[in-house]
């Protein structure tokens, strides 16, 4: 990639006054650094990315509303985690914290549990009972 | 308190971290130096690593290896730490910030305040530098960012002590001792011939023969996955080969520039050659992401253009192949 060529696409960096780091070649043909300021191809694969969490997040909304699952599964996608991450959270086995998606389960889990969620989610127990429409 | 540490913004966490510390230790190192000493370049496939949901490939060793081999070839030892106890991880921290001495750590990325929003997934191997502590809180010279930044207490131990694959668990680091002139030379060397035996290892999913694995698998994807799926995982590819810290086409230009200093240092015109092969590699690695990205912008897949972009992969195995039997020839 020549020094020119280094692309300064409208990217989601732009909104955090981030600029990255790249490696190009100069007229003389001498390695040098320059900032771009994103890459259509990247913008692009992050957005749809960031998209695909966003699905994922409306489709567990959906499943709890329906009573089909717990809201543990619900806020788990809200942070970007999946059960292992989560699990390893809250210090408990990956099949204890699927059972917990489980609407029967969560409903008769102790305060202390519930606890150990809210807080990994920072929210109250009383926002992880109930989730917003 | 004043201490006269140069903030340097670079590509990748890991070697600006060891750029930054040697050179506040008075042996300054460039960015590509370490990255190509510390045999950072690699390609492997790693489909039981699930990342956001996609076969994860990673385009450098695992993290922590950079500096570790960097630090055994230039003759340098490191003090490395990590705790159970976050009220420990912080003591040894102030501890050596009182010293007036700089620490490189191991952090997560999620709850890094200071990042972009759409950037803060589940990572857990990003590095930073501590260098000073002002009440409560720390100056942080992240090297990705352009200015130092600042972290509260609160925050700094929540990063720390982040959860999930490579969990930093307080990972602290920094330089202890150091030889009176780096061998450079020999480093060099051992740097630039344990990648060539990496890139060329006899094993499916990793080096030019990952690549070629890798290449045959997107040919298969639309059919057995959907175009959903198989656009989602070639946008993964294209973000993990262009993510922050490769320095652009899989860090394959970080690794031209290494061979453009190396062939000054150990005055051979070869390496200079080979530094101009490989940035057309790069070049080629830069097309492929922009040809990926056509297919995943408009959501239509034809059969043909998964085709096209498979072939593209395929030949860039082969140039890769040819290249690393070369280099390891051109240092001997």
């Amino acid at each position: 990639m020549k020094k020119e060529e280094v692309p300064q696409d409208k990217s989601n960096l732009e909104s955090a006054h981030f600029k990255e780091l790249c490696y190009a070649v100069d007229e003389d043909g001498n390695y040098v650094t320059k900032n771009s300021t994103g890459w259509d191809p990247k913008t692009i694969a992050l957005d749809n990315a960031i998209q695909e969490i966003n699905d994922r997040v409306e489709a567990s909304k959906q499943r709890v509303l329906n009573g089909e699952s717990s809201p543990i599964e619900y806020y788990m996608e809200l942070n970007k985690m999946d059960v292992p991450i989560l699990s390893s959270y809250v210090e408990m086995w990956s099949w204890r914290v699927k059972r917990h998606f489980k609407p029967s389960v969560f409903n008769k889990l102790s305060d202390k549990i519930l606890n150990k969620y809210a807080a990994i989610f920072e929210i109250s127990i009383a926002d992880l009972k109930q989730i917003k429409e | 308190m004043k201490i006269d540490f140069t903030h340097k913004q670079t590509a990748h966490c890991e070697n600006g971290v060891v750029s930054n510390l040697m050179t506040y230790n008075g042996h300054p190192v460039s960015e590509p130096m370490v990255f190509g000493i510390g045999s950072g370049l690699l390609y492997c496939f790693i489909p039981v690593l699930k990342v956001n949901h996609a076969p994860a490939i990673t385009y450098r060793v695992m993290p922590g290896q950079i500096f570790k081999k960097f630090a055994k070839r230039v003759g340098i030892k490191i003090k490395k730490e990590k705790f159970k106890n976050p009220k420990e991880a912080k003591a040894r921290l102030d501890e050596n910030l009182a010293k007036n001495n700089p620490v490189g750590l191991q952090v997560g990325v999620y709850n890094l305040t200071y990042f972009p929003d759409e950037y803060r997934f589940h990572f857990n191997a990003h590095n930073l530098v501590v260098y000073v502590k002002k009440e409560n809180t720390y100056l942080i010279s992240d090297p990705i960012m352009e200015e130092v930044t600042s972290l509260t207490e609160k925050e700094l131990e929540k990063v720390r002590f982040a959860k999930g694959a490579f969990a930093p668990k307080g990972h602290i680091y920094y330089p202890i001792d150091f030889p009176e002139k780096l061998d450079l030379e020999n480093a060099i060397k051992k740097g630039i011939n344990h990648t060539c035996k990496d890139m060329l290892a006899p094993i499916p999913i990793l080096g030019v023969r990952g690549i070629k694995y890798v290449a045959n698998l997107i040919r298969k994807w639309p059919k057995k996955h959907g175009v959903k799926k198989a656009n989602h995982y070639l946008g993964q590819i294209v973000r993990m080969q262009e993510e922050i810290g490769t320095g652009g086409g899989g860090f394959r230009y970080i690794f031209a520039a290494f061979l453009q200093e190396s062939s000054k240092i150990l005055n051979n015109d070869k390496l200079a050659d080979l530094s101009k092969e490989m940035t057309e590699i790069g070049d080629l690695w830069r097309d492929f992401a922009l040809n990926a990205s056509r297919i995943y912008k408009n959501r239509k897949a034809l059969q043909d253009s998964y085709e096209s972009v498979a072939a593209q992969l395929a030949e860039i195995s082969d140039r890769e192949k040819v290249f690393f039997t070369k280099l390891k020839k051109a240092i001997k």
